[in-house]
């Protein structure tokens, strides 16, 4: 029982954690009582719009903003050349390599654009509409360099250079061998020894995060101070990485992250635009404003996923795993932003999934290409890993010939064998596979679909049932500092909170950790509720802004309420040792006779008298009579360093119906259980779950950044760019085990990404399941009807380019350049 | 510059526009309406959903010229003396919302669909609100919210303040096992 669950058990009458508490945060967001940064509003604001390259790769020759500069309503125009001496490098904190190369990443361009989207020039006006109707006469011309978008072309010799004073495309080479690392054996040996070996070219589409407020800054200087509004996901780290940028000292720079509408890793970012908003707010002595249009987000905001993966796996003719081998080619864009190099990297931990693998070679290639960056979205490499080996696992069940739901139980980890160390290093913490994949099966209703299935089968029925199974875990809690300094990670993984009690009994809150939807308002309300003993509603929770939570790491990864949480249980434990101290003065006993329940302490065995800690703190505040060697007050801080990641796992089910005639697939039920640990608030929990299904979903039937051959993105607005309306998404049915995670106070293991990461692999594998009889061995994401067309009429995966079986190793060797033979 | 006259949740205005300003700029940078909030600029995720004259209209896709002499309803104009619309309510209820972001809108476009189908089955609901995008929540609380307000809503004589719904435990997922 973990230290929460014991206070909850013993303590509180009726325990906060565990409750559906409805979401304090609702009230202001269901009213339009909101501070989206795009509503703040300053004396003489000044406005800003962005003049960006229309080009994806191209010299500037010309640069001439003096129309600009005449237009009305115009304050000012700059450009890369105008900010070159100040505006230093947008920042990368992940060099995965000693060796990375990373050209650097101007905030706006000075001579060359890399992108289309790029910045060529900021204009700043009395208001938006006169800055965006100037952006108009800015006269750039631009000579054409060659365009590089292919990864697989990119790393050829040769090739065409994205930037031409580097040797090569690529940014760094990334290796994970088991077998040097002492986690496993020899990759090679085992590939040898094995009986069969299944090979795959798999394609990680680029998506977009596509949140659903554009990011909007705005800067406000007075004096040599500076306070910086933004609609990011990481205050604290903007704020550090902000201050190396400008040189802006950052005990000068505070940074509020209010009201925030979405991120999904999205706004995990150092922005080009927000380092200019306070170079221009700095020149200008004025607050500046710049909020992006949507076709702006989509263009310039960074990109996910972006994948080809080569992936080879090797077993035995009795279903054993053998080994596990890896490529990837991972897409970089033009530039590397904040952890642009790290998802890959973060990925390779995850491709052995839940099985025991004895062997496992990994290795990542960043390349460079003429796009927007990538980096961080939903899952960031773990989704990409568990389909790599979710899908590769339901290719070998065909090799072999036996169910793709025993293979796994064949491999995977049993419950009796936890915690269990994988063979890519990682120390799982607990589970149940089987469990929670049985309780899956029953909520789908398996058998009946199975049966539907065949009959479909045997009738020819035009349209066809599959069912696809993905079980996961993924690695939650980002992470143990430690271990983010062997990642070469650039900050630790710790989250801060601290605990003020009011004079008059209430509480505040503030964690480090900020969110954009998740409810850390409510959540932490009931947490503290609990520790302390005092009512939800007496709780107050304060984020998001450096001048009142002083530290944190904030929100990505599902570390919130694992570490964040966990920090907030700490400090809630100081809170109570040290009015423990004053209630026993107070009291005239001995605090080791005083028994803390309720909120109340009480000297033992005389339950109804006492002392409440909310009437401690006002008696604090009075501090008329206090014990010696005590400061006056029963505010605490904690921080919480994680020692081991947590591992969420589950079962996804899939059951989709595909209409060989059309292409078109439905999705016609879908069920899953996922173990999360200990559950604070099951409504945030169900909600989470739900969203990040929708988002795999999304990626394996609907998402997908297209550039054309120039460079262009040409799914660059909601009508090209697919985002699921409710009409597109089918009912999920959801549930839960719970194996609290052992290795913080709370016993959660992270919720935020498991749909996301699961449901993809479980949809593309049902898509397939209904369709393979066909001859149809793999189609590419996203299933566009087609895609599926063409699959089941034309042969191949359906993608742009047919690869069939094909791989790096290509069942033979690779040869030491990479990739000649994926073509073949 | 155009005159207009417009009532914006009760009160009316006369105010100078650009002929080609959009209302939904109207409303936040001229009326300081901002719970009112611009999630596209191609009228696909409904995030600027009023009403014009009781009917859901994307504001962005309406000049402020052309709600000259009409009754604009924001999200700001929709609860009553004695507290939260039923719509409001219920998507707090059933956690409709995560981030927000979408939720106005959302809340404007579902409110016109129970007006003109006051018992929405599921498929209904999904195919009414397809105009509005959400990333966070899936649609599914959305959907069970929008279901739970239109009972509310017949309940209430259509379109009344409700007192708080009980807390819908149904709505907490089913824990199907425990360690």
């Amino acid at each position: 029982m973990t230290a929460v669950e014991d206070r909850a058990a013993t303590d509180a009458p009726t325990p906060e954690i565990g409750k559906a508490r409805r979401r304090k945060e609702d009230a202001r967001l269901i009213t339009g009582e909101t501070t989206w940064t795009d509503n703040m509003v300053l004396p003489g604001m000044l406005h800003l719009a962005v003049v960006r390259s229309p080009a994806a790769h191209a010299r500037i020759t010309n640069l001439d903003v003096s129309a600009v500069r005449e237009a009305p309503g115009v304050i000012a125009v700059f450009t890369g050349r105008d900010l070159a001496e100040e505006q230093g490098s947008i920042p990368c904190a992940w060099p995965v390599t000693p060796d990375m190369v990373n050209p650097g990443h101007p905030s706006i361009a000075v001579d060359q654009v890399n992108h289309v989207g790029e910045a060529v020039a900021v204009i700043v006006a009395r208001s938006k509409v006169a800055a965006q109707d100037a952006v108009e006469l800015a006269d750039v011309d631009y000579e054409p360099l060659p365009v590089v978008l292919d990864m697989e072309e990119a790393v050829r010799d040769g090739a065409d250079l994205v930037h031409d004073h580097l040797e090569s495309n690529t940014s760094y080479h990334f290796v994970f061998d088991a077998g040097e690392m002492g986690t496993g054996g020899d990759t090679e040996q085992a590939f040898a020894d094995a009986d069969v070996v299944v090979s795959r070219r798999l394609i990680q589409q680029r998506l977009i995060p596509a949140f659903m407020e554009p990011r909007s800054v705005v800067v406000q200087p007075q004096g040599d101070n500076y306070t910086m509004w933004s609609a990011t996901q990481i205050p604290h780290i903007l704020r550090v990485m902000a201050s190396m940028v400008t040189g802006i000292p950052e005990h000068k720079l505070r940074v509020v992250a209010p009201d925030v509408g979405g991120g999904f890793g999205g706004k995990l970012q150092v922005n080009p635009e927000e380092i200019l908003c306070l170079l221009i707010a700095r020149r200008l002595g004025k607050p500046v404003k710049w909020t992006e249009t949507r076709s702006e987000s989509l263009m310039t905001a960074h990109h996910g996923r972006d994948q080809i993966q080569y992936v080879d796996i090797a077993a035995d003719r009795d279903g054993s795993i053998k080994g596990l081998r890896v490529r990837l080619l991972a897409d970089m864009g033009a530039y590397l932003r904040l952890i642009t190099p790290g998802v890959p990297a973060l990925g390779a931990f995850m491709y052995p999934g839940i099985y025991k693998i004895p062997a496992y070679h990994f290795e990542c290639d960043g390349v460079f290409t003429n796009k927007v960056p990538t980096d961080a979205y939903r899952g960031a490499g773990r989704p990409e890993a568990t389909f790599a080996i979710e899908r590769i696992m339901d290719e070998l069940a065909v090799e072999l010939d036996m169910d793709p739901l025993e293979l796994r139980r064949k491999n995977w980890i049993n419950a009796d064998e936890f915690p269990f160390t994988t063979v890519a290093g990682l120390a799982y913490d607990s589970g149940d596979y089987e469990t929670a994949t049985q309780q899956a099966l029953e909520l789908l209703g398996y058998d009946e679909l199975r049966a539907e299935q065949r009959r479909r089968r045997e009738s020819n029925d035009p349209v066809q049932l599959g069912i696809g199974i993905s079980t996961f875990t993924e690695m939650c809690g980002l992470a143990p500092s430690r271990v983010l300094g062997s990642l070469s990670f650039g900050a630790g993984g710790w989250e801060h909170a601290s605990i003020r009690m009011l004079p008059t009994g209430k509480v505040e809150v503030v964690t480090g950790s900020t969110p954009h939807g998740q409810g850390h308002e409510t959540a932490w309300s009931q947490l503290v509720a609990d520790s302390l003993g005092v009512p939800f509603e007496d709780v107050e929770v304060l984020h998001g802004d450096t001048a009142i939570s002083s530290r944190g790491l904030d929100t990505y990864g599902s570390r919130s309420l694992v570490v964040g949480g966990s920090a907030v249980v700490k400090a809630a434990d100081k809170v109570i040792a040290k009015a423990r101290k004053i209630a026993a003065h107070l009291l005239e006993a001995s605090e080791d006779d005083l028994e803390f329940s309720g909120g109340k302490f009480s000297v033992r065995g005389t339950p109804g008298t006492g002392l409440g800690i909310q009437e401690i703190a006002l008696a604090i505040f009075a501090a008329h009579d206090y014990p010696e060697g005590i400061e006056p007050s029963i505010d605490a801080d904690a921080t919480f360093d994680p020692e081991n990641f947590s591992f969420p796992h589950g079962t996804h089910l899939c059951a989709m119906e595909v209409d060989t005639e059309t292409g078109f697939v439905k999705i016609r039920k879908y069920a899953c259980v996922d173990d999360v640990g200990t559950i604070v608030n099951p409504l945030i929990v169900e909600g989470q779950v739900h969203g990040g299904l929708a988002q795999g979903i999304a990626q394996a039937l609907y998402e997908e950044a297209i550039y054309d051959a120039d460079g262009n993105l040409t799914t660059g607005t909601f009508v090209d760019y697919l985002v699921p309306s409710a009409n597109d998404l089918p009912h999920f049915d959801t549930g839960n085990t719970v194996h609290s995670a052992p290795g913080n106070p709370i016993g959660a293991k992270g919720v935020g990404e498991a749909g996301c990461i699961a449901s993809t692999p479980a949809v593309v594998n049902a898509a397939l399941d209904a369709v393979r009889h066909l001859g149809v061995t793999d189609i590419r994401m996203p299933l566009t009807p087609e895609r599926v067309w063409r699959a089941l009429h034309g042969g191949g995966d359906g993608g742009d380019r047919v690869a069939e079986g094909s791989n790096a190793y290509g069942g033979a060797r690779t040869t030491e350049s990479g990739y000649e033979e994926a073509e073949q | 510059m155009t005159r207009i006259s417009v009532r914006v949740d009760g009160t009316s205005y006369d105010d100078d526009v650009e002929p080609r300003t959009l209302l939904v700029h109207y409303l936040r940078e001229q009326l300081g309406k901002v719970g009112t909030v611009v999630g596209c600029d191609t009228s696909n995720c409904g995030a600027c959903t009023v009403h014009l004259d009781g009917e859901a209209v994307k504001s962005c896709t309406v000049l402020a010229v052309q709600a000259d002499g009409a009754e604009v309803t924001t999200i700001e104009g929709i609860a009553g003396d004695d507290g939260l619309h039923p719509m409001q309510k219920a998507f707090h209820e059933m956690h409709g919302l995560q981030c927000g972001y979408c939720t106005p809108g959302m809340i404007m476009a579902s409110i016109d669909l129970v007006k003109e189908n006051p018992e929405p089955s599921e498929a209904e609901v999904r195919e009414g609100i397809e105009g509005n995008l959400c990333r966070c929540t899936g649609y599914q609380n959305i959907v069970r919210a929008v279901r739970s307000a239109a009972a509310e809503m017949r309940g209430s004589g259509g379109n009344g303040h409700v007192a708080p719904a009980e807390v819908d435990t149904a709505a907490a997922p089913h824990v199907v096992g425990q360690a």
